[in-house]
């Protein structure tokens, strides 16, 4: 903060300041890509043409406003038209305008060419979460804010990447062109990357495609630019740039987790584990509905503590949290959460707040649940 | 609509009556004056509804966190805002411009129809009744952005987008009453010798205007009845699942709105080419390009609506298309800008509240349509759209643009309507803390939004902490002075100096051939305006219709 | 009055003119369904397609297959096969799998949707499971075939597609026991 001395205004700033170095940014990235390059020369171009034009035009006015004051001069000018100049200045903006119409058109017909690809990957959006599926592969998970709610909630300081970190970033490889097949699953989302110069809107129904090449391994961030609900600013984007070699051993982690997680399924839990998972997975699936404190926000969202659902019958817990409840906003988490961290929020649902009915829902439970479901029918 | 005009010849008898007293001269007046005044005060409500919208906006985003209001009520908020603004704030605010000074203007005894013109006014509160009143009901008002996205507006939409949906229709049918009304009287109702190319700008602006709202406010009541067939009659214009797309109401919704934009400052145009010739004491330079200009203006906004789309992933071909078509709009609206400041060129210029507020609307306008020419251009457009600095643009487009604008019609004739001089010392004062106020409150929202800020968000990181909190005590600033702006005006029509017929030396317009303030019947006879010379000789004439 | 009349006559083309924009509004949408078609908006792609083209060995063109579950959407859904090389021209199968875990009979709808749009012009489907509704009982799976030619006309700079469906639960707005009857023939053509 102290690099910057226009603290002009006494309003207590500097507990802001302290924490982000791009505070007083005032312009564009020019970001980590060759398209994100040329896009901000563009922007940079039209800006300096944008200056020069307001100058000459401000110029001539405020010239005019000082030497043309009444006090200046009793009488004025009775001119009120002259063909020449009015064809003059149609003529001019239009020439400036095709000259800055050719190196758009480039950069467009550059950004819009996605083909041949080395890495697919299928961005779909959800209220109010990502959810990351390399193509081929067989992975496949959400991203979800991992900004804790206290400090939303201004009861602890913020973090350096306060709603722009994620439990789980997209992960791409540097040097390789990457295709993203976007859509979403609810309403209509955009997913921006500044730094790449991907913005691309996520329609239900509909795929959009778009592509980056990153050179550079790094953490880039982003969010979310289409309203999508109560939310919205809540769900950002995380891309994680690893060299090749890199990629290639988190991908094998990545299959390698999903493995283990098949094993974590089967293992022995205690009713302290499993609340304290519950705990995690509820502030990220849950919280913002339901609220850290379970009251929820009603009539839209309603309370878990003390409720009949959270305190009675463990199926019907199970099964709403598994299949949710058709025509409210309460999703089915059934393929959004693992057994494990179903086991895990049932559990703690059942403890939480109050609710001390000292339920231990495993995750054999859900998964017996969704068996039987299945040979039931 | 018939039985209206006939009643056109019984209002006539009327016409010799002074105002009716109290409250029915105000409930059932076919008077234009009253009925504008109701228009300006309605607005004026509205602009302070709104702004306050914009003060809880402002007052959440001033720190990073969720301080005052939480997520769904915020984006009640900017909704609303939005929504109030637009159809609540400047849209009245012009018709009652219009209302008051195009017959004064064009030497017309009243509006064409005046039952109409009372009935389009009494359905502005109603709808407005309706559309505030969602806000008190269960699951909300409408939290969907005033571009109200489907599937966000209809599956995922609160119970209370049925009376949204009605509003808007109720709104809608008082635009369009309202536009008609005002092309009625400019193509009948003009004073013999007043031929169309005679008429001041503002007239033209507004006969322009009235087509575009007649062209599209049908539109927008369009896909709000798909809107409503979607959710209540289980048809799929904008669902997937039925065959429809969500894409498709961003199409027809910016085929309304980006007329609409234009709607919202071609009167604003017509007006400040009145103000500046009357305070540079010198003809408008180039009045006929200045009406050429406004034609080519509203025809090109027909073919740009996809730019508010470049993300949604249109063709190529067609996001070039649309990226010229966009990209043209800077020529014709260069050119007024070149003739307003060669109109103050060698003038004789005095700075009293309707200039400053007009040339600040001309420097701050243009740079709204910079911005705008910035995101004109697709590939930049892909970093810019949906952060704050589109708000920046269309902030300072619709602020120093309308809403300047229409603070400098209103002091350039509040003097006509009252009859009193308002206070210049309080009015320079409201200028300029509007100016301060304005500048601060939306000029760092570029920053922020180049630096990576979505709009319509409630909360944000750090790095755009600095300028979120020099832009809220912009608003706030702007916000508190519109009380002074209401303090003027209040005195103006208490008292103050008696103003003349004319009050300001350089205006032009049968408006100042009136006694000020205008009687409550004016141009019972019509002028003549035979021997008043064309701006330009040979390129008017009347229009047969 | 002459003025009057003369008033009445113009507000009545403006008010024809009102209504005239009311139904433009409509016809919008169909104008922006032949837009699509000729454009490949969203990747939207025409009904089945009845032509015939011989293969063209010389080229082959990626094509990857995408399953989307719309939200609330509980089915378990996806392609047989990630993707498969296909030579354009020649007529191509793929089987999508879908299986109903719920205790419900429910009725769903598959949108189709082609990448890049530019492309989609050029993808013909002479059999789909989009063409109609799919009614499954509880724990029920079936197989569902898609038949496709890639046109030989493809454009030769595009050298992959994808094909993306989104399933949605349509069982509140055809419930599943009306359309089970009609569309039952249509079912058992895909088995």
């Amino acid at each position: 903060m102290s690099r910057h001395p226009c603290i002009w205004m006494g309003l207590g700033l500097s507990a802001i300041f302290g924490q982000a170095q791009a505070a007083w940014d005032v312009n564009m990235r020019s970001g980590a890509t060759d398209v994100s390059r040329s896009v901000f020369d563009l922007h940079m171009t039209i800006f300096w043409i944008c200056v020069v034009i307001g100058v000459l035009v401000f110029g001539v006015m405020i010239y005019s406003m000082i030497a043309h004051r009444r006090s200046k001069r009793q009488h004025s000018a009775n001119f009120h038209e002259n063909t020449r100049v009015e064809v003059l200045w149609t003529v001019i903006p239009l020439l400036i305008l095709v000259g800055m119409a050719i190196p758009a058109t480039r950069t467009l017909i550059h950004i819009y060419d996605s083909s041949e690809s080395d890495v697919d990957v299928q961005i779909t959006g959800y209220q109010w979460k990502w959810h990351y599926k390399y193509l081929g592969e067989d992975v496949e998970f959400f991203s979800n804010l991992t900004t804790p709610r206290e400090q939303i909630n201004n009861q602890s300081p913020k973090g350096e990447h306060y709603l722009l970190e994620v439990d789980e970033p997209l992960v791409i490889p540097a040097g390789a062109k990457v295709r993203f097949l976007i859509t979403a699953a609810d309403v209509i989302h955009s997913w921006w990357v500044p730094d790449l110069a991907v913005k691309k809107d996520a329609i239900p129904g509909f795929i959009n495609e778009s592509w980056t090449r990153v050179e550079q391994p790094g953490i880039y961030r982003g969010q979310c630019t289409e309203l999508c609900g109560k939310d919205h600013g809540f769900m950002p984007v995380v891309v994680e740039v690893k060299s090749q070699e890199d990629y290639a051993s988190w991908l094998g982690e990545k299959k390698a987790e999903a493995a283990k997680l098949a094993e974590l399924t089967s293992k022995e839990w205690t009713l302290e584990e499993l609340n304290e998972r519950g705990q995690k997975v509820y502030q990220t699936a849950c919280a913002s509905c339901h609220q850290a404190g379970g009251e929820g926000i009603p009539p839209m969202f309603p309370a878990l503590k003390g409720s009949a659902i959270a305190t009675g019958d463990i199926e019907a817990h199970i099964d709403i949290v598994v299949n949710g409840k058709p025509g409210t906003a309460m999703a089915a988490f059934g393929k959004q959460l693992s057994e494990v961290d179903l086991a895990a929020v049932i559990t703690y649902e059942r403890n939480a707040w109050g609710n001390k009915t000292d339920d231990m829902v495993t995750p054999k439970d859900v998964l017996d649940f969704k068996q039987a479901e299945e040979a039931t029918q | 609509m018939s039985a209206v005009i006939d009643d056109h010849g019984h209002v006539g008898h009327d016409h010799h009556h002074g105002p009716a007293k109290g409250l029915s001269r105000w409930l059932l007046t076919t008077n234009h004056k009253d009925i504008g005044s109701m228009y300006l005060w309605f607005s004026f409500c509205a602009f302070l509804l709104g702004g306050s919208m914009a003060m809880v906006i402002r007052a959440e985003l001033f720190q990073p966190g969720l301080q005052i209001v939480q997520p769904e009520f915020f984006n009640q908020m900017t909704t609303m805002h939005g929504l109030i603004m637009v159809f609540g704030a400047v849209m009245p605010a012009f018709v009652g411009l219009a209302n008051w000074m195009i017959p004064l203007m064009i030497g017309a005894p009243d509006m064409a129809l005046p039952r109409m013109n009372n009935f389009s006014f009494w359905l502005l509160p109603a709808a407005f009744g309706l559309l505030v009143s969602t806000l008190f009901m269960e699951g909300g008002g409408p939290n969907f952005g005033w571009t109200f996205y489907a599937p966000l507006s209809t599956t995922y939409a609160p119970e209370s987008v049925t009376f949204f949906i009605f509003a808007i229709h109720l709104m809608g049918i008082s635009s369009i009453m309202g536009a008609i009304n005002v092309v009625a009287t400019i193509l009948n109702l003009r004073a013999p010798g007043m031929t169309l190319m005679k008429m001041p700008l503002f007239v033209w602006t507004w006969l322009i205007t009235a087509f575009l709202l007649i062209a599209v406010m049908p539109v927008l009541a369009g896909v709000v009845t798909m809107m409503l067939m979607d959710i209540h009659f289980g048809t799929s214009f904008f669902s997937a699942a039925g065959g429809g797309d969500p894409v498709l109401f961003q199409h027809v919704f910016w085929f309304f709105g980006h007329p609409e934009v234009y709607i919202m400052i071609l009167p604003a145009f017509g007006a400040v080419s009145s103000i500046i010739p009357a305070f540079s004491r010198k003809p408008l330079f180039g009045y006929t390009s200045m009406v050429y200009a406004t034609g080519a203006i509203a025809f090109l906004s027909f073919i740009v609506w996809a730019h508010h789309m470049f993300t949604v992933g249109i063709p190529l071909t067609g996001e070039l298309f649309f990226m010229y078509a966009t990209m043209l709009i800077a020529v014709p609206t260069g050119v007024k800008v070149f003739n307003w400041v060669s109109t103050m060129w060698r003038g004789s210029l005095t700075f009293e509240a309707p200039m400053l507020f007009a040339v600040a609307f001309v420097i701050l306008f243009t740079i709204g349509g910079f911005s705008g020419l910035m995101l004109a251009i697709a590939p930049a457009d892909f970093q810019y759209h949906d952060t704050y600095f589109v708000v920046a643009h269309f902030h300072y487009v619709l602020v120093p643009g309308a809403i300047f604008g229409i603070f400098a019609s209103a002091y350039y004739w509040l003097p006509k309507w009252t009859g009193h001089m308002y206070d210049e010392t309080l009015a320079k004062l409201h200028f300029w803390m509007s100016f301060i106020g304005m500048n601060l409150a939306f000029f760092p929202m570029h920053f922020v939004g180049l630096a990576g800020m979505p709009r319509r968000i409630p909360d944000y990181n750090m790095m755009f902490a600095n300028f979120n909190m020099v832009s809220s005590v912009g608003a706030f600033m702007f916000g508190a002075t519109q009380l002074l702006f209401l303090f003027i005006v209040i005195k103006c029509i208490r008292g103050g100096a008696p103003a003349p017929a004319k009050p300001w030396d350089g205006a032009e317009g049968l408006e100042w051939s009136v006694p000020s303030p205008a009687p409550y019947h004016t141009f019972q006879t019509p002028p003549d305006m035979s021997d008043v010379h064309e701006h330009r000789k040979g390129t008017g004439g009347e229009l047969t219709p | 009055m002459n003025e009057a009349l003369s008033t009445r006559r113009l507000v009545r083309r403006l008010v024809f003119v009102v209504i005239g924009m009311f139904g433009f509004g409509f016809l919008l949408v169909p104008i922006y369904d032949v837009m699509c078609q000729a454009f490949g908006i969203n990747g939207k792609t025409a009904g089945a397609y009845t032509g015939a083209q011989s293969a063209d060995e010389a080229r082959a063109v990626r094509v990857q297959f995408l399953a989307t579950n719309a939200a609330g959407m509980q089915w378990q859904f996806g392609p047989q096969a990630d993707q498969i090389s296909v030579h354009p021209g020649a007529t191509q199968e793929i089987r999508f799998v879908a299986y109903n875990p719920t205790d419900k009979p429910m009725t769903a709808q598959a949108i189709p949707s082609v990448s890049p749009s530019r492309a989609a012009a050029y993808f013909h489907k002479t059999e789909c499971f989009c063409f109609t509704q799919q009614v499954l009982q509880p724990g029920e799976r079936i197989e569902m075939p898609v038949r496709f030619i890639v046109d030989r006309d493809l454009p030769a700079d595009v050298h992959h597609l994808t094909l993306a469906y989104t399933l949605f639960d349509i069982t509140s707005r055809q419930p599943p026991v009306a359309v089970n009857a009609t569309s039952a023939p249509a079912k058992e053509s895909l088995q």
